[in-house]
């Protein structure tokens, strides 16, 4: 008996590193210290009540922001430890397995599990805020896709400790990634995290664009919406859109894992190439799908920064409806090298460059809002700053991989590194952290610290140029991708000391963001005006932080920056403003479903797995029971009376 | 959710607020099933390019010219197309007010699904029997995944539609009810049509 | 359509009438028949076999899409249809784009 519990334990567990075990404790002491907080402060109903059966946006918001700190904690630790190991030639700080897994680890949950939630969490802050809306369309359902990408997440996650991680790439290329070469449970986990999560990406897609086109305020048309909403609408078309294939093609790849069959397999018919078209299908749109938001957000800063009405709207509104219906047209540019001919080539080629213009529409607009603007630098001003050099140069490189016979020496080279990098740092990162710092204040309600803010800026640009301008120089000396280590005769250890160094520097920079908002929670500025930027659209007319309903009465809409024009209003004519009259509002119940069932695709997820039925079935059936509960549950809203309204609004308004 | 429809109205009582909001809301769900339908269709679309690029890759084994019995699939597809006009005559039914009738219909369209499950894991046990399984060939995996995932759909179908059977029972015909039998067979029609496709592409161009 | 005279004007969904399911389900089952008997007594070959076989399926889903699910009848603005056209151009492009770069490639077949 106890044999066999030993025997068990030694393949569920990830045994043999010292790093593993060292992360074990850590991840052990830190589940213990928050119990027993949570149990010594009497907080669990709190936690239960106030954000676990949360259907409150602004919440879940936070929530996503939150996991996606954590995820972006845990995915530039395997980006320090893979820097560390390239650091000088011929290092063994990891062993070539362990490399393997954490270059895939890093990618997934770079892309997957912090962009994708870091952008929802915005989604969810902002854009009900912004259009005058006092939920989403579907709040119960916005919680679900929250639960789902963090159940997701954490089974991704927990393949570090039980059972090994997936080392086949951030997208996991048959035929390696098939149980012929690759019969682990680490595969597993990254199809099952990433379906988990997926399910709630497309939930939350469809939920903004339902939001966005069918709750805006009386008066908003949408000719008149900020262009932060119009950015999520074009992500979401491109998430609803792309989203599918990405599940289609890893339940295909599940399919031949688990029951035999031959999609993706050198044997029995099968043709690895499909997956690799199939997989950019959704690939390609999925980087638009992250940056099209950050666009959006560039947009509010510049004009509220530069204190001016944006430059060309109606070309930006353009320019990201092209972007997202264009995004799927060019996926074959990933694999110029498969040998798809000539005709092939030449299109995606041309659909690629093409691709170019409206993006190249955007930089020109915000230059021209700042020109002759009156600009001020506080720190989301200095990211869109920093991100307008910085995507300019990631944006040529890719001009320059587009073409395709070139490609053929880019591809899989650290040039190719470079470029990407160059792309998601600086236009989606930077993006998101501009967007963070921006609209902080109407999240917590006081501002973060400009003076660490701006170390932090220069930490993370200084860094990032260092870490990765030697990159393209390395691709271009034949450096590939995804290389464990490489010899003293290669010539490439100088450049590759640069770029360590300034991924340390990035590394310093995140510390400097963490010591940031712990210094500013410490010396606690609160915000009383509710717009401490001056800005210019609706979600800075109300106090900050919003009280749970958003809008006491609902804003009446005429023009694009809404909230610009009010002051403007107000300040030829002091207001006569007759306190509005309030009505009783229409509010969605609080539901503990979303994460009692999310908990089940979890379970579900981990029996696919280890191949446990009992536990697939258990969980499958769980989700079901879930949804049924759900479906006959007829009480799921209810009315704050007016008393209420007029308590809260006296208690913030003062 | 109720600013679509309380701004204006001065009103304090609930109930009555309550009334004004339901059409809206639910109309706003409605939009979201479609959209939804729409990534369904995206699915569906990729398990056709997956079915289309993979079915000459027969790996020795059968081809559809052997496995396909022409004579069950034509009658699981009548049946089908009648659930799908069965399940129009419940949304008719109930635009009239008819709790009996609607709650009938879908009676049948649920019975007319079943017989199109039951024939189609008659289909593929037969299959399986002559050797062709999942595992056989790229064809046959593509052609499992593709008809197997719209059987699901059915399924999912079914136990939604005797759930929503039950709920009218409890509840009446009410704006929520209502949207729920709208959404389902809107959902019911959309199966129909990929199933045309389904026949269309996979048996009829199959045989020939 | 004929059916907007029989609906009450403030009730502005979309619900048909019996004629108008009656006739969708005749188009559909005729539009089935057709493909069957062409297949079965191979009354064509090749591309016009399966030109005629597209046809009566695009067919068929047009008549679904009028009869049973009354997109005609979406009130402005019409977004079920412009989700709908956007949702075709993109399953076109999957379906499309994977048979052109798999199917006319010299090194994958």
């Amino acid at each position: 008996m106890w044999e066999n519990v030993k025997s068990f334990a030694s393949e569920f567990f990830v045994t043999g590193d010292p790093l593993i075990y060292g992360a074990d404790i850590s991840i052990v002491l830190t589940i213990i210290g928050i119990v027993f907080g949570l149990t010594y402060f009497k907080k669990w109903g709190w936690l239960w009540r106030e954000w676990l059966t949360t259907v409150d946006h602004k919440k879940i918001g936070i929530m996503y922001i939150l996991s996606a700190f954590l995820m972006l904690f845990r995915g530039g630790v395997d980006a320090l430890l893979m820097r560390a190991q390239l650091a000088m030639p011929e290092l063994n700080l990891l062993a070539p397995d362990h490399y393997n897994q954490i270059f895939t680890t890093h990618g997934v949950i770079m892309i997957l599990f912090m962009a994708m939630p870091f952008m929802f969490g915005l989604f969810n802050v902002v854009v009900p805020l912004q259009i005058g809306a006092r939920d989403v369309a579907y709040p119960f359902l916005n919680a679900l896709s929250f639960w789902l990408f963090f159940f997701g997440a954490m089974l991704f996650n927990l393949s570090f400790v039980i059972g090994g991680s997936p080392d086949s790439g951030w997208l996991a290329y048959p035929p390696y990634s098939e149980r012929m070469f690759n019969p682990g449970v680490g595969q597993d986990f990254y199809i099952w995290g990433i379906q988990i999560s997926g399910i709630g990406s497309l939930m939350t897609g469809i939920n903004f664009i339902v939001t966005i086109l069918k709750m805006r305020a009386p008066g908003m048309k949408l000719m008149k919406m900020p262009m932060f909403p119009w950015s999520v609408l074009s992500s979401c078309i491109a998430i609803i859109f792309s989203f599918p294939i990405l599940t289609a093609t890893l339940a295909l790849l599940f399919l031949d894992r688990y029951l035999g069959a031959h999609f993706f397999t050198l044997d029995g018919g099968g043709n690895p190439m499909m997956y690799i078209n199939l997989i950019w299908m959704w690939g390609h749109p999925e980087v638009y799908i992250i940056v099209l938001p950050a666009f959006g957000i560039y947009s509010e800063i510049v004009s509220t920064f530069a204190k001016k009405k944006l430059f060309g709207y109606k070309s930006m509104v353009y320019a990201m409806m092209i972007i997202s219906i264009l995004s799927f047209l060019v996926w074959a540019h990933h694999f110029f090298t498969m040998g798809s001919g000539a005709d092939v080539n030449a299109f995606f080629a041309l659909t690629t460059m093409l691709i170019a213009i409206p993006t190249g529409v955007k930089v020109f607009n915000w230059l021209f809002t700042m020109f002759r603007g009156k600009i001020t630098f506080e720190t989301p001003m200095l990211w869109t700053l920093g991100f307008i050099v910085c995507f300019l140069v990631g944006g040529m490189t890719g001009v320059l991989l587009s073409v395709a016979p070139a490609d053929f020496q880019f591809h899989n080279s650290y040039f190719l590194v470079a470029h990407f990098h160059n792309t998601i740092i600086g236009g989606v990162v930077f993006g998101y952290f501009a967007g963070l710092y921006y609209w902080w204040p109407k999240l917590f309600g006081f501002k973060l610290n400009e003076r660490i803010g701006k170390w932090a800026f220069w930490f993370w640009n200084i860094g990032f140029y260092a870490c990765f301008m030697p990159q393209y120089v390395l691709g271009l000396m034949g450096m590939t991708r995804r290389l464990v280590t490489y010899g003293w005769d290669k010539g490439w250890w100088e450049m590759n000391l640069v770029s360590t160094i300034g991924a340390g520097l990035m590394g310093i920079a995140f510390l400097f963001q963490v010591w940031q908002i712990v210094y500013s929670v410490k010396h606690l500025q609160k915000d009383e005006t509710g717009d401490p930027w001056n800005g210019r659209t609706l979600e800075w007319s109300i106090p900050s932080p919003a009280p749970y309903y958003n809008f006491a009465t609902l804003p009446q809409v005429s023009s694009q920056d809404e909230w610009w024009e009010e002051k403007q209003r107000r300040e030829r004519e002091p207001l006569s403003l007759a306190p509005p009259k309030l009505e009783p509002i229409h509010m969605p119940k609080n539901s503990g479903i979303p994460f009692v069932m999310s908990m089940f695709w979890f379970a579900a997820g981990f029996g696919f797995v280890f191949d446990w039925l009992w536990l697939t079935i258990s969980g499958l059936v769980g989700v079901a029971v879930c949804m049924l509960v759900h479906s006959f549950n007829y009480d799921t809203d209810y009315y704050i009376p007016v008393e209420d309204i007029k308590r809260t609004e006296a208690a913030i308004r003062g | 959710m109720a600013q679509l429809n309380d701004s204006g109205h001065a009103n304090q009582h609930v109930s009555s607020s309550d009334h004004h909001d339901h059409p809206d809301m639910e109309e706003m769900r409605t939009f979201g099933f479609w959209i939804y339908l729409m990534t369904d269709v995206i699915i569906f679309g990729t398990l056709f390019a997956a079915y289309i690029v993979l079915q000459g890759n027969r790996n020795g084994g059968p081809g559809p010219e052997e496995l396909f019995q022409m004579g069950g699939i034509i009658a699981s597809t009548f049946i089908l197309l009648t659930s799908s006009y069965t399940s129009g005559l419940a949304v008719l039914a109930m635009h009239k007010g008819n709790r009996q009738a609607l709650m009938g219909w879908l009676g049948v369209t649920a019975l007319l699904g079943a017989t199109f499950i039951v024939l189609e894991v008659n289909e593929f046990i037969h299959l399986v029997h002559e050797g062709a399984t999942i595992s056989t060939s790229a064809f046959l995996s593509a052609f499992f995944t593709l008809v197997g995932t719209h059987g699901l759909h059915v399924s999912i179908g079914l136990v939604w539609m005797i759930a929503l059977i039950i709920q009218l029972a409890k509840h009446g015909i009410t704006p929520v009810t209502k949207r729920k039998v709208n959404v389902i067979s809107l959902f019911w029609h959309f199966l129909d049509v990929v199933w045309i496709f389904v026949f269309t592409i996979v048996y009829l161009m199959g045989v020939r | 359509m004929t059916q907007h005279d029989m609906t009450h004007p403030h009730d502005a969904e979309t619900q048909g009438s019996l004629k108008s399911y009656t006739i969708g389900f005749l188009f559909s089952i005729v539009l089935t028949i057709i493909p069957i008997t062409a297949v079965l007594y191979g009354w064509a070959e090749g591309m016009t076999n399966t030109i005629v076989l597209m046809t009566a399926a695009v067919l068929q889903f047009v008549v679904q899409l009028i009869y049973f699910m009354h997109l005609r009848e979406e009130k402005k603005p019409r977004y079920n249809l412009v989700t709908l056209i956007l949702g075709l151009i993109i399953l076109l492009v999957i379906v499309i784009g994977s048979m052109w770069i798999m199917l006319f490639n010299m090194v994958a077949t």
